[in-house]
């Protein structure tokens, strides 16, 4: 029994930049927080929900009835976090707090500045600090600041609707949409039948997995037949030639691949596989590629696996020895 | 009134070792041997399984389309009938439970997996808030959860002390379930985000689940005492959770009442509860919002504490609970599964065995 080869690993990062569009209540919500304005909804029961929404969450009614709220209001409940995380509003020690501004019913998500958790409490009254440079984003508010020295209770921050003014949510050139980035970094492991592969691979030999059940032999091999819903354990050899299946031919050039076009993408049985895998043919005028065309593969100095495959010069095989792989 | 519904049961559980993390297996690889256990805990094959449905999220690791490469490890071939679900498994048990109360299977079979090494868990679930006004600010799992124990500390609900009682409990609890990723009690360690500390947080890993249900008959027929789900619910709250009252439940509640949990005509109390509280903090909100009394054993398994493979860890309760029964240390029981950021979304089911 041999020793399971080392474990691969490699970075991995998923990156989309999610582009939004907004609905009425939220583009006037963004936009008024560009003009440093912060806005509420109100509901047809009179509450007052920051940040507003479209719809009451109650009674899925339609809401419009915009007002505006002055940037302070009061910690109703905060979580000190003592190493932020990339993305998080500040980059120093901060407090996570629910803050229900003055004149609205709900609280609004964000970071306050505070010094220490000692010097956090819920009631505590705080105030928008507004970002600098802003867009119409949530990210325009920079976070909450402490203000004033008393508490709600002592000072009567302001009753739940009494803050709250109707607004036309109209602005210049408001917002419509949102652009967020979202990245999260993993690290790929690809496992125990794919990392043996890959191994392999690397040393140019090309080694399937049999299915003890239909003797099937899968190339690559990714751990489990899939008919039998068993393991695949006995490893075997297969190639280096094969036979193309089927194949496209390939008119659009793509985006940082130094492949000129046309050229042809196959698919290939490997002698001894039981399925086929897929790559480039090379070597052969793309117009000349044909279903049982013999190939093999074509290594470059240092590669992990086959550049490309390229006719090998045998006979094309018989289309019996290879329909059941198509 | 419809005709008499369909009993169903839970009739086999399974589920992996837990572990920090699984870099030698794939997900399928994870999950198979899973899958082998539960059937034969049955003594089906796959090919005797009417309906097949999972759940997990391709977030976790990153893998694209990764349930697709997790059906290898089922035997899909011929096609079967099969569905999933981008939530914990315990969802999919629920489309399951009503596909057999249709009466189109009898026999069903409900996996869940996840694979939260190679990814930062944490970070990875801000992606499931609203995109608009919270995903932006990146607040990760703990912060959240932090923001309600904080309210419940406030409330006057619970303290630092009995958060501490509560993860010592789970964990020491865990010490009786070797498939638990942190087995005895330990340390409370330093502030997370305060006031959670490393002890109230579940410990982050990988891990896969498997149940089998099936229907009347065939139940009996395939598990000497079958645990019978009486009822079943799930019940979501609103996505923003300035609206929200975070120091009750009220989808958990009313998930119960529908399931039958509060039912005063039944014949024997409810002896047992799973909970799916990752956080120490949730076990309280969910304790209040079932009216668990002294009375009730909760979390024997350690629950989420002491694993909590996501996308599995609801799946594991309702399989814990099941277990429990099938053994004969419950008759009736409770068990439930969680979805969200601070308890946003929640299903109970009650359990129950036959009278011995």
């Amino acid at each position: 029994m041999t020793a399971a080869p080392e474990t691969l690993r490699a970075p991995f990062v998923v990156e989309f930049p999610f582009t939004r569009s907004l609905g009425p209540v939220q583009s006037a919500f963004l936009t008024g927080l560009r003009e440093r304005v912060l806005l509420g909804v109100r509901t047809e029961t009179g509450r007052v929900l920051v940040p507003p929404v479209e719809y009451d969450p109650e009674t899925a009614a339609e809401l419009r009835d915009l007002v505006e709220l002055a940037p302070t209001g009061t910690v109703t409940t905060w979580a000190w976090n003592p190493e932020p995380r990339r993305g998080q509003p500040l980059t120093t020690p901060f407090a996570w707090v629910l803050v229900r501004p003055d004149g609205a019913d709900t609280a609004l998500l964000h970071a306050l500045d505070a010094p220490g958790p000692e010097s956090v409490r819920t009631g505590m009254r705080v105030r928008i600090r507004w970002a600098a440079e802003r867009q119409g984003a949530i990210t325009d508010i920079a976070c909450f600041e402490p203000y004033g020295n008393a508490d709600a209770g002592e000072e009567g921050g302001a009753a739940a609707g009494t803050g709250a003014r109707p607004h036309d949510g109209v602005f210049d050139q408001p917002v419509t949409g949102i652009v967020t980035p979202a990245r999260l970094d993993y690290t790929y492991t690809p496992g125990r039948a794919q990392t043996a592969w890959l191994h392999d691979l690397a040393e140019r030999r090309t080694v399937g997995e049999r299915c003890p059940s239909c003797a099937k032999v899968y190339v690559p091999p990714r751990g489990a037949c899939p008919t039998c819903g068993v393991a695949t354990t006995e490893r075997v050899e297969v190639g280096p030639r094969g036979t193309v299946t089927t194949f496209c031919i390939v008119n659009i050039k793509a985006k940082n691949l130094d492949i000129e076009v046309p050229y042809v993408y196959a698919h290939i049985a490997l002698d001894g596989a039981g399925l086929a895998l897929h790559g480039r043919i090379g070597g052969i005028p793309y117009d000349q590629v044909r279903m049982g065309l013999r190939v093999e593969p074509v290594w470059t100095e240092g590669g992990r696996y086959p550049d490309h495959y390229r006719p090998s010069g045998e006979p094309d095989a018989d289309y019996g020895t290879y329909k059941e792989l198509l | 009134m419809t005709a008499a519904r369909r009993d169903v049961a839970i009739v086999a559980f399974a589920q992996t070792d837990h572990a920090r993390r699984t870099d030698d297996l794939s997900e399928v690889e994870m999950l198979m041997p899973v899958l082998h256990d539960v059937l034969r805990q049955a003594g089906l094959r796959a090919s005797d399984i009417g309906f097949t449905c999972s759940g997990s999220s391709d977030y976790l690791a990153g893998r694209a389309f990764s349930f697709t490469m997790a059906l290898d490890g089922v035997g899909a071939w011929p096609p079967i009938t099969e569905s999933h679900v981008e939530t914990d498994g315990a969802w999919a048990l629920y489309e399951a439970w009503v596909k057999l109360l249709t009466g189109e299977a009898d026999t069903a079979l409900v996996y869940a997996y996840g694979k939260s090494s190679p990814g930062s868990v944490r970070d990875v679930l801000t992606r499931q808030l609203d995109p608009y006004y919270v995903a932006p600010l990146w607040p990760d799992s703990v912060a959240l959860a932090a923001l309600q124990a904080r309210a419940l500390i406030d409330a006057g609900d619970t303290d630092e002390r009995a958060l501490a009682a509560v993860a010592a409990r789970s964990r020491r609890d865990a010490a009786a379930n070797p498939h638990a990723q942190l087995p005895g009690a330990r340390p409370q360690g330093d502030h997370v985000v305060a006031p959670l500390r490393t002890g109230d947080c579940p410990p982050v890993g990988d891990g896969a689940a498997a149940v089998i249900l099936a229907a009347g008959d065939r139940a009996r027929a395939l598990c000497p005492r079958p645990a019978w789900i009486t009822g079943m619910d799930h019940r979501v709250e609103a996505h923003s959770l300035g609206v929200r009252d975070l120091t009750d439940s009220p989808s958990t509640r009313l998930a119960a009442r529908r399931a039958g949990a509060f039912d005063p005509d039944a014949a024997r109390p409810v002896d047992t509860a799973e909970l799916h509280a990752p956080f120490t903090s949730q076990e309280v909100v969910l304790r209040k919002a079932l009216r668990l009394g002294a009375d009730v054993r909760v979390n024997p398994s350690g629950g989420a504490l002491a694993a909590n493979p996501v996308m599995a860890a609801g799946l594991i309760r309702l399989g814990e609970a099941a277990a429990r029964i099938h053994r004969g240390a419950s008759d009736r029981a409770l068990a439930h599964a969680t979805s969200g950021p601070c308890l946003q979304q929640n299903l109970v089911a009650v359990l129950e065995g036959d009278h011995r």
